[in-house]
């Protein structure tokens, strides 16, 4: 792209609309220049200045007595007691992923992992909420061969294990896959690290890598644009990660932390050189004076705009106490991380270029010539805030009323289809099936602390020392979002934290990355709007704080945009790491009991995405408050000891439910259904707030009688045991109704667990055209 | 006094703190050696553990041999000192010609990581004595480069020798001989999974035994290896080194029971 092609003015081809020049003037007092807009663009970037989704980001709910850092810091961080503190964030990757898959994703991870080291806390997961499009799709093969090797390629070398995530196949994200990576630290609380630039005088110190051409932009031409498929024009935006020098940078910044070595950290991600810096000085309202001349780079020639926004990888800023400068250095050598004085702490609120040096003060040496100079607050805190204009679509489906499935559900079971095929189905197509494949090629146990990984639910980690674990999962509702995006971030977040009560361990807070589309079309930002309403209102239900995210926004491709997915991550704390439950059935003649009550609506669900829903069929509704007391039943029947395994009803319904914990241990079950309404809502349906649990036959009324004290429904499905899956349709609603009209419906499903175990264990292999 | 046991630190290293603690546990001192001093700090066996050593750029384990740490390391094992090298370690033991054959791609052509079954070929070696019997042991493999090759007459010479230490093996303890078995994880020849150097002091292992050391990582079954070298390191350190605080159960209770 050259002038002489292209006549647009500078600031357009940087993705500066005029409006954010004039906004610029206003903050400067007059005209920048190349470098400053440079600056201003990638700074003023939606990745990296929020300026759409600021407003509705500060509605969400982020206080709470245990965290000790919340949004706008690097990392979310909670205490977790024994002097203990949890650091973890979802970060998303995706327009990188997309043109470059494997280096995309590696540096998605790398990203991730410098978000948790520079708070001070010593990564220990990794969990990758992936999705693509139809998997049979040549391309879509690449793609996902290509992010998880990259996720693999970097998690495994840096020594970090990659504990869970997501894999999700649906059409919408064809031209345009998702990458989120979620990554979890732990820290002493009194290690807490600021990225804060405090005290001037004090010295700025890049370590790490050499600063090169890659990432150029990366944030503001990539991440921050409606994505035009597969642009080789846009590979030299992604930047390439070393996941070696990643590791020796861990060492060093963990060293420096541990013996108080710096005044303040920072990761050089987005914008570089010049969000490091500005992000710094604004959070201590000091300036920083960067010396250009200083910084090591590793190309000839740059200019310094490139020198300024690379996204050149492995990079940490340190402040640093003059007297302490020398251990520092040591420290960042030894471990092959070269460091260098780029910079002085100034206090004049101000980021200021300088080529030719700079006095001890920060003012520029003699003969020296200043290339830039902003307000740190222009750059960060006082960037432009756009006021979007949110409409909804002109048809908006209703949810259904809560009672008895609407006629057109009690339809589906007559469309010739056998209840038993629709579950291997489910249990065996591409979205259902276990994701093995894809988790071997992850190192998981790396670290020593992985009590189970997620292939059976949420991923747990033992907290070495003590007696306690962690639970951490990724989840999206995003089939119900895409049909009411209030509705489907509020069950996302309510299914991310299922998931990690069923284990037994309370929630500690909820980390999200926000993946929407084209915040200048009115439907897009009102999907945006109400998903963070949806967020907000479940966190604050549930009592859970946003202890910090990501939004990533121009998620739309030439094919279209995406379904809306508020990625929703979580971390939950098990008091007692031996006193977990995991959703595998364990003994014969246990009860299985149902937690919860199912509800009407099938759309958005995996059934209807295999069988076709009616399209006036909404999607269920979900009752934050029964929500609340499900999940702190099922906390304390697991605490108690009352149950032996659980598992949360989600993605394919109750009969899938049953399946996965029939093939994870191995033994099968006989349940009976009783049926309402229509049996696909029984079977199939994906109401929330329902959990399957085992339990002793002899513990059975102490369960009852938890649930009654929790004001949650408990009902007797059946009995574990035997090597079939037996599910039993009983009840009104079970043949009669549509039997009256002569409908052939099969009322049972009767399937031997090793074929149910196949159909799993072989799904996504054959799927995506790979061998087993 | 304690046996020390180093832990060689190579950039890129990510296994060993947890061959420290998998040390501790078994009551030695875990001694960690730094890749670029060559003092090996008067430990009475070495452990190279898991990870990218330098990156594993050229080529896995290539360039960790020619770190002033592994002189020494080598100097040691001719000494007839004890050196257990796992996963990454393996590597860089084959690379540095310290064990027969070398670790080629996966059969599979990616990263593998899960838990397999191994099996021990003969239970007096310093690595395996306190396994007890020939059981079944179930830990986790993570490796892209854990395809075990040799020519022919060099396999025939290390079972001929004795020098195969594990085999793969499906979870009944049947060997997984055929580089196809559903149980070989890596497609490696006859199944190797860990051989010995012709002293029998010398030994590589594709598996995580560390990773395998307690009841809650589910599996417990790699202590006994863990003990076995702590236990024979503790007989060569002589009477100065005894083994302590052990807490393992079953067969590592008999290993670590014993003190020189």
């Amino acid at each position: 792209m050259t002038a002489a092609r292209d006549p647009e003015p500078l600031h357009r081809r940087l993705g500066v609309s005029d409006d954010e020049l004039d906004a610029i003037v206003d903050r400067l007092g007059r005209a920048p220049n190349d470098l400053e807009l440079a600056m201003f663009s990638v700074m003023w970037s939606e990745h990296c200045s929020y300026k759409s989704s600021r407003p509705l980001l500060r509605t969400l709910p982020v206080g709470g007595g245990d965290v000790l850092a919340g949004p706008g810091e690097n990392a979310g961080i909670v205490r977790i007691g024994d002097g203990l503190a949890v650091a973890f964030k979802i970060e998303s990757h995706n327009h990188p992923s997309a043109v470059e898959p494997y280096q995309g994703a590696a540096t998605g991870v790398g990203g991730i992992l410098r978000d948790i080291f520079t708070m001070g806390a010593r990564p220990i997961a990794v969990l990758d909420a992936l999705r693509f499009g139809d998997p049979s799709d040549e391309r879509t093969r690449h793609l996902v061969r290509g992010v998880v090797g990259g996720v693999g390629g970097y998690g495994n070398c840096v020594g970090v294990p990659t504990i869970g995530g997501e894999l999700v196949f649906d059409p919408s994200y064809a031209g345009n896959p998702l990458v989120n990576v979620m990554a979890i630290g732990i820290m002493p609380e009194d290690r807490l690290t600021l990225a804060a630039a405090p005290g001037p005088g004090n010295l700025a110190v890049l370590f790490g890598s050499t600063t090169g051409r890659d990432g150029i932009g990366g944030a503001s031409v990539l991440a921050s644009a409606t994505f035009t498929d597969d642009d080789p024009s846009k590979r030299p935006s992604v930047q390439v990660g070393d996941p070696f020098a990643e590791k020796l940078l861990i060492e060093a910044s963990l060293e420096l932390v541990e013996r108080r070595l710096v005044a303040g950290l920072q990761d050089l991600g987005a914008a570089g050189i010049t969000c490091a810096v500005s992000e710094t000085a604004d959070r201590a309202g000091t300036g920083i004076a960067v010396d250009l001349d200083a910084i090591p780079r590793r190309e000839w020639g740059m200019l310094p705009f490139e020198v300024m926004i690379s996204e050149s990888q492995e990079r940490m800023l340190a402040i640093v106490e003059p007297r302490l400068l020398g251990d520092v250095v040591e420290v960042c050598e030894r471990w092959g991380a070269p460091a260098a004085v780029i910079g002085r702490v100034t206090a004049d609120g101000h980021v200021t270029v300088v080529t030719g040096g700079i006095a001890a003060d920060g003012s520029p040496a003699d003969g020296a010539a200043v290339l830039a100079r902003i307000p740190a607050s222009a750059l960060t805190s006082d960037a432009i805030v756009h006021a979007r204009r949110a409409e909804p679509p002109a048809r908006r489906r209703a949810a259904p009323a809560p009672g008895p499935a609407a006629e057109p559900d009690g339809d589906l079971p007559e469309r010739g289809m056998d209840p038993g095929a629709v579950l291997l189905a489910l249990v065996g197509g591409p979205n259902g099936a276990s994701r093995r494949w894809v988790w071997e090629q992850y190192d998981r146990h790396v670290q020593t602390s992985t009590v189970a990984d997620a292939t059976g639910g949420a991923a747990v980690l033992r907290i070495r020392g003590t007696r306690r674990g962690l639970v951490a999962t990724t989840d999206c509702a995003e089939g119900v979002s895409g049909l009411d995006p209030y509705l489907g971030a509020a069950m996302s977040v309510a299914e991310a934290t299922r998931n990690v009560s069923v284990t037994g361990a309370r929630p500690l807070g909820v980390t999200n990355c926000l993946n929407y589309g084209d915040p200048t079309r009115p439907e897009a930002f009102w999907q945006l709007r109400e998903g963070v309403r949806g967020l907000g209102d479940a966190c604050r239900a549930l009592g859970l704080p946003v202890t910090g995210g990501n939004v990533s926004l121009y998620n739309e491709s030439p094919r279209g945009a995406i379904l809306p997915t508020p990625e929703i991550g979580v971390v939950g704390l098990l008091e007692d790491v031996e006193r977990r439950a995991a959703p595998a059935f364990r003994r014969d003649g246990d009860a299985v009991v149902l937690l919860g009550r199912a509800g009407p609506g099938l759309g958005g669900s995996r059934y209807a995405a295999l069988a076709g829903a009616d399209p006036e069929d909404g999607p269920p509704t979900l009752d934050l408050a029964r929500e609340a007391a499900v999940q702190a039943c099922i906390r304390e029947a697991v605490a108690t000891g009352i149950v032996r395994s659980a598992q949360d009803v989600a993605a394919g319904g109750l009969a899938t439910a049953l399946a996965e914990c029939a093939i994870l241990g191995g033994i099968g079950a006989r349940v009976e259904v009783a049926v309402e309404g229509a049996p696909a809502v029984e079977l199939f349906g994906e109401s929330p707030s329902r959990i399957v649990a085992a339990c002793d036959p002899a513990d059975l009324d102490a369960l009852r009688v938890l649930a009654a004290a929790h004001g949650v429904p408990a009902e007797r499905l059946g009995t574990v045991g035997g090597d079939r899956l037996v599910i039993a349709l009983v009840g009104r609603g079970a043949t009669g109704a549509a039997e009256e009209r002569g409908a052939r419906v099969a009322d049972e499903v009767d399937i031997a667990v090793s074929d149910l175990a196949h159909a799993w264990e072989h799904g996504l292999p054959r799927a995506l055209g790979e061998d087993a | 006094m304690t046996v020390r046991v180093g832990v060689v630190v190579f950039p890129g290293s990510n296994c060993d703190a947890d061959a420290m603690h998998a040390l501790a546990l078994e009551g030695a001192e875990p001694v960690a050696l730094w890749h670029e001093s060559p003092e090996l700090l008067g430990v009475a066996g070495v452990i190279l553990p898991g990870g990218f050593s330098y990156g594993d750029y050229l080529r896995a384990g290539a360039l960790a041999r020619f770190s002033p740490v592994m002189r020494s390391v080598a100097d040691f094992a001719a000494a007839g000192g004890l050196v257990l090298g796992i996963c990454n370690g393996f590597q860089v033991l084959a690379e540095a010609g310290l064990v027969p054959g070398a670790l080629v791609r996966n059969r599979s052509l990616r990263f593998v990581c899960r838990e397999v079954t191994l099996v021990p070929e003969r239970l007096d070696s310093p690595f395996t004595i306190a396994v007890g019997e020939r059981r079944p042991l179930r830990m986790p493999v993570a490796h892209g480069e854990g395809c075990y090759v040799a020519d022919d007459a060099t396999l025939d010479a290390i079972e001929r020798d004795g020098r195969v230490l594990f085999r793969y093996s499906r979870p009944d303890g049947t060997p997984a001989i055929g580089p196809d078995d559903a149980a070989n994880p890596n497609g490696s020849l006859r199944g190797i999974a860990g051989v010995a150097n012709a002293g029998g002091n010398v030994a590589g292992l594709m598996p995580h035994p560390e990773r395998a050391t307690e009841g809650i990582l589910g599996s417990d079954d790699g202590r006994a290896i863990v003990a076995s070298l702590v236990r024979s390191a503790a007989a060569r350190a002589g009477g100065a080194a005894r083994v302590v605080g052990s807490t393992g159960a079953g067969p590592t209770q008999r290993a670590t029971g014993a003190t020189a």
